[in-house]
C-alpha cells in the first residue's frame, strides 16, 4: 500500500515527528511505502533547512531527506503555515525581500489542495499530531 | 481524482491555538476541489460551535464567521459529538444554527479518510 502522512507536530518539541519518521521508515519492511508527507501546523518546522541539532541527537531533517531518497516520497509543506512562521523557499524569500531561503529541496511549498489530493490518491492517510 | 468520503474532525477549542482555523481551511479546500468533507466537532472542539463568539486571543481571525460561511460551500450540517456536548454541561440550544448530533465512532467508521485537527 502507499501511505500519506500528515505531520502536525514541531520537531524536538513533541513526539509527532519522531513517530511519523519511525512509522515511515518501517513501511518498506512490511511491503509498503510512504508516497507523500504533508507538513502542516508546527510540523512545517521539520523542513527548516538550517536545523542544527547537537550531534548526539537525531537529525530529523536528514532523516526526512533520507526518506525522500529511499522511498521517493514527496515532502510537501503547507505554504500558508510555513511563510507566516518564517520558512521560505528561494522564490518566496525573494518575493518578500529576504536574502536567504530557509527551506530548500527536497521539501516543496505547496497548498492544502495537495494534502487533499494525497488523501484521495493513496491507500491510507495517517495523522501525526502533538 | 478518485472519490472518497472525507471526515474532518475538530478536537481543539476555538481560542488559544490555530487548530480550529486550520481544520476549517482544510475542509474548505476539500469543498473547493469538489469533495466537500463532513465536519465533526468532538471533544473540546465542540466549544467552537457555541453561539455569539468574538475574536480569539491570538489576534487571529475568529472562527465564528468561517463557520457561518461553510454552508455556502456545501459543508453542512455541522456535526457535533453528543457525548462531548453532554460531558461539558452544554445543551444543543446553545450552539449556532445548522448543527446536528452524531457519534464520533460512527462518523469515523463511515468515512474513507479521517483528518484530525
Amino acid at each position: 500500500m502507499t501511505y500519506a502522512l500528515m505531520v502536525q507536530g514541531a520537531p524536538y518539541s513533541q513526539q509527532a515527528s519522531h513517530s511519523a519518521l519511525r512509522f515511515a521508515e518501517a513501511l518498506p519492511a512490511q511491503g509498503h511505502r510512504v508516497a507523500t508527507v504533508f507538513f502542516y501546523h508546527d510540523g512545517i518546522y521539520n523542513a527548516a533547512s538550517m536545523m542544527t541539532p547537537p550531534r548526539d541527537e537525531p537529525h530529523l531533517l536528514e532523516r526526512w531527506r533520507a526518506l525522500h531518497q529511499t522511498q521517493q516520497c514527496e515532502l510537501l509543506v503547507c505554504v500558508a503555515s510555513a511563510v507566516r512562521r518564517g520558512l521560505l523557499d528561494e522564490g518566496e524569500a525573494r518575493r518578500h525581500g529576504h536574502s536567504h531561503p530557509t527551506l530548500e529541496a527536497p521539501f516543496e511549498l505547496t497548498g492544502l489542495g495537495q494534502l487533499m489530493q494525497a488523501a484521495l490518491e493513496h491507500d491510507r492517510l495517517i495523522t501525526f499530531a502533538p | 481524482m478518485e472519490s472518497k468520503s472525507i471526515l474532518v474532525v475538530v478536537r481543539h477549542p476555538p481560542h488559544g491555538s490555530s487548530w480550529v482555523r486550520e481544520g476549517l481551511e482544510t475542509a474548505l479546500v476539500g469543498a473547493a476541489l469538489g469533495q466537500p468533507p463532513n465536519l465533526l466537532f468532538s471533544g473540546d472542539g465542540i466549544l467552537a460551535l457555541l453561539a455569539h463568539q468574538q475574536r480569539g486571543a491570538l489576534g487571529q481571525k475568529g472562527s465564528a464567521a468561517m463557520l457561518e460561511g461553510l454552508s455556502l460551500y456545501d459543508i453542512e450540517p455541522l456535526w457535533y459529538d453528543r457525548h462531548s456536548l453532554e460531558a461539558r454541561g452544554l445543551d444543543a440550544s446553545q450552539l449556532i444554527p445548522g448543527c446536528q448530533q452524531a457519534s464520533t465512532a460512527d462518523m469515523i467508521a463511515r468515512h474513507d479518510v479521517v483528518m484530525s485537527f
